[in-house]
């Protein structure tokens, strides 16, 4: 967690305010680029952090807004470039290198991290009002009346979006309510598929090996398609697969799954095979994308934890049954 | 494209509008409008979009609102399950998250 990206070390080594404070550009390099691309896609995404501390954007003043932001560095990067063009201080957290939402849900970015932050940075030094504007989604582990008491600054909650915040500060620090809901729209979902897909290759890799040794290349093949199912259709196809529960929809969408491989032939035209492989495709993509509710942005723990309840039996069972289905026409 | 709905009728989300000043605190951190002034005191006006995040109740100064709060995600009830504790965002030994 301590190693830093090394081409953002040297995008923060001049500084111009103070010897102490680092400069950063609001322009994103190509490997600034690149490195989130990856970070995207599942790699290192573990150890992508900024140091915690005070930033200065441009040329800040006294009278500069303060921003405050997590140390996950594709948050960092999001901020500095929706800020282009404009001063500002940016005040980054300890949160172990995780996004503002989830480290706020996990308290990380929270009450008594900002308190101290700002002690440690000796901010109110660099600053002669009393706000920091703390992302919106930060709320849900920072309590604003609590690090006004402690701190003496006053927590103005701005957009939920980064983009939003130009319109934000020029509005005088007025959020719209469109700015203050979360959304899950398609391109939202399709950042999420590849961290989806990569977290489950793992466990998939080793089962298709097992079950090529069983039963050739067809079953890998079907394996695959549940996969896909899961962590690609179901997610994608969210809004549009029938049902409210995750698992619903990712039973329609192992459905939708298992036509192709019929169509494609690589499941054998007999019944017992047929519901063999629609019990295993359709418990492994309702699993799959049940667990996609930890992306979403709008599952509550107790609707998932009801969900859950109802579908794992019946998941675990269709997957046993389906299984040893299989094995039966394949050996007997 | 309407707004996605999770399960109805099943959140913990509670205000007591006795305690209400009407700060509208709520109003602005709940990230999926679930609340409303409306005559100058904090109104619940769509219960079933509540994710239970917990924002409102830890910013309103009045403790007129209660959640239980928690991660609305399968994978860390899983985890949470399995080592019996409450449900953890940390799928990994290091401590690591897998939110995206």
């Amino acid at each position: 967690m301590k190693t830093r990206n090394r081409e953002f070390k040297k995008a923060v080594k001049g500084s111009l305010c103070s010897p102490s404070i680092p400069k950063v550009p609001c322009k994103l390099s190509l490997s600034d680029r690149f490195n989130n691309f990856l970070v995207r896609a599942s790699f290192n995404r573990h150890d992508y952090a900024v140091d915690p501390g005070l930033y200065a954007l441009g040329e800040p003043t006294a009278d500069s807004p303060v921003m405050v932001s997590a140390n996950y560095k594709l948050t960092f990067d999001l901020l500095r470039q929706a800020l282009v063009g404009l001063s500002a201080w940016i005040l980054v957290l300890d949160t172990n290198g995780v996004n503002v939402w989830c480290a706020a849900g996990k308290g990380t970015f929270g009450t008594k991290e900002l308190v101290n932050r700002v002690k440690l940075t000796k901010l109110s030094e660099f600053v002669s009002h009393r706000r920091l504007i703390v992302p919106q989604l930060g709320a849900t582990g920072i309590s604003a009346h609590e690090v006004r008491a402690e701190s003496g600054f006053n927590v103005v909650y701005g957009p939920v979006r980064a983009e939003d915040l130009i319109t934000f500060l020029s509005a005088g620090l007025k959020a719209t309510p469109k700015m203050r809901e979360v959304t899950f729209s398609l391109p939202d979902r399709l950042v999420l598929v590849p961290v989806e897909v990569v977290q489950g290759f793992r466990y998939f890799a080793f089962a298709s090996i097992f079950l090529f040794l069983l039963g050739g290349i067809n079953p890998v093949v079907n394996l695959l398609a549940a996969y896909f199912a899961g962590a690609v259709l179901g997610p994608v196809l969210l809004p549009w697969l029938p049902g409210r529960a995750f698992s619903i929809k990712g039973f329609f969408a192992g459905l939708i799954m298992l036509a192709v491989v019929v169509a494609a032939g690589t499941v054998e035209a007999s019944l017992v095979e047929l519901l063999a492989w629609g019990l295993l495709i359709t418990s492994l993509s309702s699993f799959l994308t049940m667990n996609f509710t930890g992306a979403s942005t709008y599952t509550s723990p107790s609707g998932v934890l009801k969900e859950m309840k109802l579908a794992m039996p019946l998941q675990i069972v269709a997957a046993i049954v389906g299984a040893l289905l299989w094995l039966v026409v394949r050996f007997f | 494209m309407s707004k996605l709905k999770y399960l109805p009728n099943v959140v913990t989300l509670k205000l007591d509008r006795a305690k209400c000043n009407g700060c509208g605190m709520c109003q602005i951190v709940c990230p999926h409008a679930v609340f409303k002034l409306e005559g100058r005191k904090a109104q619940i006006v769509d219960r079933d979009a509540c994710m239970e995040c917990g924002a409102c109740a830890l910013n309103c100064p009045e403790g007129a609102i209660t959640v239980k709060a928690g991660v609305g995600c399968a994978s860390g009830i899983i985890s949470g399950m399995i080592r019996g504790t409450e449900p953890t965002c940390d799928c990994h030994a290091e401590g690591g998250n897998c939110c995206g």
